[in-house]
């Protein structure tokens, strides 16, 4: 009988036991293999963490050739801190870049902006080729020297002579999209784009029409960019007009 | 005959001319339940008051809601989304004419405690008073006095843009009938005073059970299901479960592992993104050690439940090569080709309940839309994760999901194209 007894209670060894018991050891084993992983590393720079801006601004910030997204490497710190930070506060609307600068502090947004200014990279051939000469002029015309009697002023005049920005905050124009131009004359005809107050380029999006963007946009990114050239050092001479976010 | 039918007809009108009167009544009684006449406190606002209250103003995360993106801190005007339409958060910062510059600390008290506003109007749950309700008096008048010294700024309260019948007083006050209840924190006898503070501090301005529990078709939080997890309205984002060891229960974790998840937004097993994310950077992480610890002791002696499931046979995903292919083309690098993560860097997703959990509505939105996480002096500079949203097809994200999901001892359900465009 004792045999019995025992063979009887092994039987009656609770089922969802024995199965737990079962997905316990494949658990454990399945820990085993993770823990037999080999350890990961990755490089402890801003280019590893940044990782996350290039798959829409290139590798880098370059730019790919998707045809939209701005590059950023190589643009002033000052600009690209402002724009991180307008991107926080709802100023401009991208809602993957509202994402993913949401939990980003003062201090991290001005270390990435640093770094993507820091960046000396080539610049690709220009994107658009064989746009009608007359639409060419009239960009050429409206970014050397604006439109004096619509009050409209030259680009020139604040991204710098040769259109590469100046140092610290205000943004180059070439070798950009020409849809991201249009984009962003758009959003700020339409206030989507804000800077801070006085609010410059907002007031001169108002005054041009389509045709001036179309203009301007083409002849901006017909132009290659010249080899080594870089942001302007700070201007001496005072900007044709108030601008919230050219000294901050 | 026709007499006859003629008194029952009134007396059936009487029936229901009193039921409606006495439920009518019951519902004002309800609303009213607690209250009594509001007594001024004698203490005048000190500077300690005044730093308490800063310090509990970001333990109750109140600058979130009641900050619209870009504007000034507590000026109101953020619209908080729910099923029911926008509710707009108010203006708390000590301007007269658009904010509280005229409320007295009583009133003040009266809006956490009973959610009634200083015109005696019934105010939305949006406001989590349900929760704030736990708030001592003492600690009430210290945000009080905090809020007096934050820069009165000019902004008058938006009106809600809530739907009918939502946007009726009368529906507010039922609702606050059947789910509303003021009550005061009560110090739990057989616990530790560490643990008392940690309950005080996630039941009331912690306010976690505003998320992590699910809803009931009238936007209430089911109390027996408390800290049961559920998908937050309006923001499709699943607040995983805090009672479940299969989703974000603690019981099994060490305190000082709970500690830094709240303080840095990261640890070992993983690191916070989308709303408790938001959570980190602008509450949690601020909080003194002792206080994080208070919470953490709370939040592991929460009851556990293990799903039903897990004793059984789980739901193992299919291999899908497509799936593998994806991962080793887009995630690897980062995540480790067995998805053991990058120490310091990224988070593992082999074992990793946010990968796992049943519910796979957050594992969508992060591959989606990317995000760094919070930006913490534990954590100051974050590595990201890149949106694959625009670069991704929903075919191509359900199958990267499937694969982490399964892969590495990874035992969850597949995911459908259809389940990514549902969550994303």
């Amino acid at each position: 009988m004792p045999h019995h007894g025992a063979y009887s209670r092994r039987s009656r060894f609770p089922s969802h036991l024995l199965a737990r018991s079962t997905v316990l050891a494949a658990l454990a084993c399945c820990a085993a293999v993770v823990a037999a992983a080999p350890p990961h590393t990755v490089p402890d720079t801003m280019q590893q963490r940044m990782l996350a801006c290039s798959g829409c601004h290139g590798k880098d910030g370059r730019a790919t050739s998707q045809g939209y997204f701005p590059r950023i490497a190589g643009k002033p710190a000052g600009y690209l801190y402002n724009q991180l930070l307008n991107f926080r506060e709802g100023r401009r609307n991208n809602g993957a870049m509202n994402t993913l600068v949401e939990h980003l502090n003062d201090a991290y947004l001005r270390q990435i902006a640093n770094y993507f200014a820091e960046l000396d990279l080539p610049y690709p051939p220009p994107q658009v080729v064989g746009a009608s000469a007359s639409l060419l002029a009239a960009g050429q015309q409206l970014v050397l020297q604006g439109d004096k009697p619509r009050d409209l002023p030259a680009c020139v005049a604040c991204h710098g002579a040769a259109m590469m920005g100046v140092v610290p905050s205000v943004p180059g124009l070439l070798g950009l999209p020409r849809d991201y131009v249009v984009g962003q004359l758009g959003a700020w005809r339409t206030g989507l784009r804000k800077t801070a107050p006085p609010d410059c380029m907002g007031r001169i999006a108002q005054t041009l029409t389509r045709e001036d963007v179309l203009a301007v946009s083409t002849w901006l990114a017909s132009q290659p960019v010249p080899v080594g050239a870089k942001p302007d050092a700070p201007a001496t001479t005072p900007l044709p007009m108030g601008c919230g976010s050219a000294l901050r | 005959m026709k007499l006859r039918g003629a008194m029952l007809l009134g007396l059936l009108a009487l029936v229901c001319v009193v039921g409606l009167a006495s439920v009518s009544a019951l519902v004002v009684a309800l609303n009213l339940r607690g209250e009594t006449t509001l007594q001024e406190s004698a203490k005048v606002s000190t500077p300690e008051q005044v730093a308490k209250g800063a310090y509990l103003a970001l333990a109750g995360n109140c600058a979130t809601c009641h900050t619209a993106r870009g504007g000034a801190p507590y000026a109101g005007g953020r619209g908080i989304e729910t099923p029911f339409g926008i509710v707009y958060a108010g203006n708390l910062t000590p301007d007269a004419a658009t904010g509280l510059g005229d409320w007295t600390a009583a009133e003040f008290w009266r809006a956490l405690h009973h959610g009634r506003s200083r015109d005696g109007r019934l105010l939305y749950p949006a406001f989590p008073y349900p929760n704030y309700t736990q708030v001592s008096r003492e600690d009430a008048d210290a945000l009080y006095a905090y809020l007096r010294t934050v820069p009165a700024v000019a902004s008058a309260n938006k009106p809600h843009a809530l739907r009918f019948p939502y946007n009726s007083a009368a529906a507010l006050a039922v609702w606050r009938a059947l789910f509303f209840s003021p009550g005061s924190y009560a110090v739990q006898a057989g616990k530790s005073p560490e643990w008392n503070r940690g309950a005080y501090l996630v039941t009331g301005l912690g306010h976690c059970a505003a998320c992590h529990s699910p809803r009931n078709m009238f936007g209430a939080t089911i109390e027996s299901l408390e800290y049961g997890g559920g998908l937050i309205p309006a923001q499709n984002w699943y607040a995983p479960s805090l009672g479940s060891p299969e989703e974000a229960g603690v019981a099994d974790w060490p305190v000082e592992q709970v500690v830094a998840l709240l303080k840095t937004g990261r640890t070992a097993r993983g690191s916070v993104l989308g709303p408790m994310a938001d959570v980190v950077f602008r509450s949690t992480q601020f909080l003194s050690d002792a206080d994080l610890h208070a919470m953490a002791v709370f939040l592991k002696d929460l009851p556990q439940h293990r799903l039903e499931r897990a004793a059984g046979q789980p739901p193992k995903a299919p291999p899908t090569p497509h799936g593998a292919k994806l991962y080793e083309q887009h995630c690897a690098a980062c995540h480790g080709d067995q998805g053991q993560g990058a120490a310091g860097a990224y988070p593992p997703l082999a074992g990793n309940r946010a990968v796992t959990m049943d519910d796979a509505t957050n594992l969508v939105r992060i591959v989606v839309s990317g995000g760094f996480p919070p930006a913490t002096a534990g954590n100051p500079q974050p590595y990201g994760m890149p949106p694959f949203g625009p670069h991704l097809s929903d075919e191509e994200i359900a199958a990267v999901i499937t694969h982490v999901r399964g892969a590495w001892g990874n035992r969850a359900s597949a995911l459908s194209s259809l389940g990514v465009l549902r969550a994303r």
